[in-house]
């Protein structure tokens, strides 16, 4: 039976206190905190945290890589190329992008389970409004991985065992390319539409399923129309409906169907079942088994673990880098675009963070070089060294308040791998005041900049959040 | 295989220098103009005579044209070299090794930097095509890391060692405020210099080089036919370069208490030059105090004093222009400013000064038991940089 083999949830470091908005405006916000994507992050730099965690669990190689997001990067290039990339998969192994649909998360994922081969599915999503509305406050960042497969490509955690659609057409929520903001029909129209669809999927799904509303464990239920998933929740008939996540997160739309199931996977039992339902453009249900397999599975980083280790951003802050306020910036010169050739010839250091050891000195080259620092290596005779999952310690640290960035100041260290090879790179996710010698920390992939409309992807490292970097 | 030097085979025969600072009414042609002209005049040859030129500028104009135009050079060759902030001094070695070589009897290296035509605070350069992962920091923020580093490594409290490098730029300021040619002429205590607010590290902004414009020039002819020309030449006794490996981003090992490829360089030049003990031999030095802590670090790297102890010879006042070892007696980068292409030929010109006796009374060193002087120059970073080391004398042998 095909189902999900392993799985990442991802949320970023800085959260917002809903209560800060109404503070700074006079109103808006609400209870609790939302996750903020930070500055150097976009869908595609969570998409790959995400997608990481997911594979560190397994050592299935992906034979296709799908990503979806309402908020992608760039438009007319594939953003999945970039995850590709970075997660270093093969370059048979094809990435799609399933794009601008909050629907094509839980799209991409059902797609997935009916399709063959081990395919990756990532989706991601920044979730945001015009200031004092409640998207801004009620939407989170996040994003989710799920590596889908069968028996004969590695262990399954959790077995598809039905599956429905009920689609129509209505405008409900709707957004340009481009806007800052997400259009909103009257909520008690969409309400008449979400709930028949609703009804209509559930019924199906368990039917297909082969079981009755109360052999459902939990359920996983979210949507992009808050009125109809509160009273589709009442009208399952489940056991449980799951945290959705709301208090401390918010709603990641996009990657929020991954991000709660991965949320339950990583606290269920093998033989339980997980139901998903998600109201986006008419309602899709998944009908999950957990097995035998899932006592034995260690998740990289549990959701849970993210949502406790946070720190907060302010308002301001929040609201320039979202782009909502422009501050000025120092009198440097901006940044300038990478040069693509440039750029493709160091796609395994630049999106991989893959250096080069001496194969006589073992010499960690970071860039990698042909030519090495210690004179026992020949010319070449150099090996890869991937070095994304290798934890490392500050050994010293600056902070540069004269440098142009989006966000100052630059916080910038010295580290030393574990294992040996050492980087000055710049750190994230980290408050100036915090960095000591001796910290731990591990790489992470960013956005340096954009320039001319192309961003500038590579890695910096932030105080460790995972098991690897400890 | 040997580094084996041009001693005395070269004498520098006139120099010229323009104020460095912002020079809002002139551009890069009349700040080449300006110093040419003075070092024609103070070597008493017209620019007719000059067989081959060296110019020297990081970002200003590329190409001989850049010079060749403005001073309508006609039917001369003129080379211009870029070697980072170690540009100027780049620009003299390689006039010196064309006239050594007797390709050319009398050449002219010619340094010019207009900075402050960018509209941006700072230096900075444009760079080449790139692949979007070289580390985006100032040099200010580089060299930063060199003060805790060193603080740890020989246990000096950190408070303490940030007014130790105040010191020196207090120092540098106290020089420069005699300079009519320097960049700042204005006294700063380190007190006030560490009361200011950090921008880099522990560093304010008065621990760094001042940005100014400016140029200077040095006219070169070998050593036989110098007093032809001139009854004081300078000679040259050694001229060294090191382009490091950039080995010390990424080598463990590195402490970012010294700068190895100034330390090679220094070695080199004193083999060169045949000295054996730096701190006996020379009267002073004109060093690259692009950052405070950079100064201090070279102190040691050039051999003036044992590893670990420069902060406290700092303290002790030795480098100070009445000194044992005086060290940027013009004002260095910090008050005289740095114009990048022009620094380095701007230190051998102090050097023209003070080892000739003409520095003026009320900065002229003390000359009488030592004469020999060295210029340190380098461009880049901790753990990447080119390093530049020369030494002078008025006397031969």
């Amino acid at each position: 039976m095909r189902g999900i083999i392993s799985f990442g949830g991802y949320v970023p470091y800085r959260r917002l206190d809903r209560s800060a908005i109404a503070a700074v405006m006079g109103r808006g916000g609400g209870r609790g905190t939302r996750s903020v994507a930070s500055y150097d992050e976009d869908t595609t730099t969570m998409g790959v945290e995400a997608a990481r965690l997911a594979l560190r669990s397994s050592g299935v190689e992906p034979r296709a890589l799908w990503f979806a997001t309402a908020d992608p990067a760039y438009l007319e290039k594939t953003n999945a190329t970039a995850i590709h990339a970075a997660l270093r998969l093969d370059s048979s192994t094809g990435a799609l992008d399933f794009g601008g649909a909050v629907r094509s998360g839980v799209g991409a994922l059902r797609t997935a389970l009916a399709s063959g081969g081990p395919t990756l599915v990532v989706a991601a999503d920044i979730r945001g409004g015009l200031p004092t509305g409640a998207d801004e406050a009620n939407g989170g960042d996040g994003a989710a991985a799920f590596l889908v497969g069968g028996e004969g490509d590695g262990p399954v955690v959790a077995e598809l065992l039905g599956a429905a659609s009920a689609t129509e057409e209505f405008v409900d929520r709707w957004r340009q390319p481009g806007s800052a903001s997400t259009g909103q029909w009257e909520e008690r129209f969409g309400e008449t539409r979400y709930g028949p669809l609703a009804a209509q999927a559930w019924k199906e799904a368990l039917g297909s399923a082969g079981i009755g509303a109360e052999d459902v464990d939990v359920a996983v239920l979210t949507g992009a129309h808050g009125r109809a998933v509160k009273r589709v929740s009442g009208q399952l008939g489940v056991a449980r409906v799951a945290d959705d996540l709301a208090g401390a997160v918010g709603n990641t739309g996009t990657a929020h169907p991954g991000l709660l199931l991965a949320n339950e996977l990583e606290q269920a039992e093998p033989g339980q079942i997980i139901a998903v339902v998600v109201l986006a453009d008419g309602v899709e249900v998944l009908i999950l088994r957990t097995t035998e397999a899932l006592a034995a599975y260690e998740p990289a980083l549990p959701v849970a673990d993210q949502v406790a280790n946070g720190a907060e951003v302010s308002y301001a802050t929040f609201l320039q880098w979202r782009e909502m306020i422009r501050v000025q910036p120092p009198n440097r010169p901006e940044p300038t675009r990478p040069s693509s050739s440039a750029a493709a010839r160091a796609q395994d250091w630049k999106y991989g963070f893959v250096g080069s050891r001496g194969t006589e000195s073992g010499t960690l080259h970071l860039p990698p070089a042909r030519v090495s620092i210690r004179p026992e290596d020949e010319l070449d005779e150099m090996a890869p060294a991937p070095m994304a999952d290798v934890g490392a310690t500050v050994v010293t640290f600056t902070i540069d308040r004269l440098v142009y960035s989006v966000s100052p100041p630059v916080v910038f260290a010295v580290v030393d791998f574990d294992g040996g090879g050492r980087l000055p790179v710049e750190l994230t996710d980290v408050d100036p005041d915090s960095v000591r010698i001796g910290q731990r920390v591990e790489m992470t992939f960013r956005r340096l900049y954009e320039a001319e409309g192309i961003i500038n992807y590579f890695w910096k490292a932030r105080p460790a959040r995972s098991s690897s970097g400890q | 295989m040997a580094s084996h030097g041009i001693k005395d085979q070269v004498a520098i025969i006139g120099m010229g220098c323009t104020q460095f600072r912002e020079h809002w009414d002139k551009g890069t042609d009349d700040l080449l103009i300006d110093a040419s002209s003075d070092a024609f005049a103070s070597a008493g040859v017209a620019k007719e005579d000059v067989d081959a030129f060296w110019l020297g500028t990081a970002s200003s104009g590329m190409s001989g044209l850049t010079l060749s135009q403005p001073l309508k050079l006609e039917g001369k060759p003129v080379t211009r070299v870029e070697n980072f902030c170690a540009t100027g001094s780049e620009a003299l070695r390689q006039a010196s090794y064309a006239v050594a070589s007797g390709a050319y009897d009398m050449a002219m290296a010619i340094g010019v930097e207009k900075i402050k035509d960018s509209g941006y605070q700072g230096l900075n350069a444009p760079p080449a095509p790139h692949d979007g992962t070289k580390r985006n920091l100032t040099a200010a923020a580089m060299y930063s890391l060199v003060l805790p580093a060193y603080a740890a490594r020989y246990g000096v409290d950190e408070d303490e060692l940030r007014m130790v490098v105040a010191k020196i730029a207090e120092k540098n300021h106290r020089n420069g405020a005699l300079n009519p040619l320097a960049q700042f002429r204005r006294e700063m205590p380190a007190e006030k210099i560490c009361e200011m607010a950090s921008v880099a590290g522990r560093l304010s902004v008065f621990d760094c080089s001042g940005v100014a414009d400016g140029s200077a020039a040095a006219i070169v002819v070998r050593a036989e036919d110098a007093h032809k020309y001139c009854d004081d030449p300078l000679y040259i006794k050694a001229l060294s370069f090191v382009s490091g490996t950039g080995g010390g981003l990424i080598d463990p090992d590195y402490d970012y208490t010294t700068f190895p490829e100034c330390d090679m360089a220094g070695a080199d030049a004193y083999r060169q030059a045949g000295i054996e003990d730096p701190r006996s031999a020379l009267a002073m030095a004109e060093v690259h105090d692009c950052f405070t802590p950079t100064e201090m670090v070279l102190m040691e790297d050039l051999g003036f004093c044992e590893r670990g102890t420069a902060w406290k010879e700092v303290l002790a006042g030795t480098f100070e222009r009445n000194g044992d070892m005086p060290i940027n007696t013009d004002g260095g980068l910090k008050a005289f400013g740095h114009p990048v292409g022009a620094s380095g030929l701007r230190m051998h010109y102090e050097c023209w000064l003070q080892l000739r006796g003409k520095a003026g009374d009320d900065r002229q060193i003390d000359l009488s038991t030592r004469n020999l002087g060295l210029v340190h120059n380098l461009g880049g970073y901790p753990g990447e940089m080119v390093s530049f080391v020369s030494i002078l004398g008025p006397e031969l042998g």
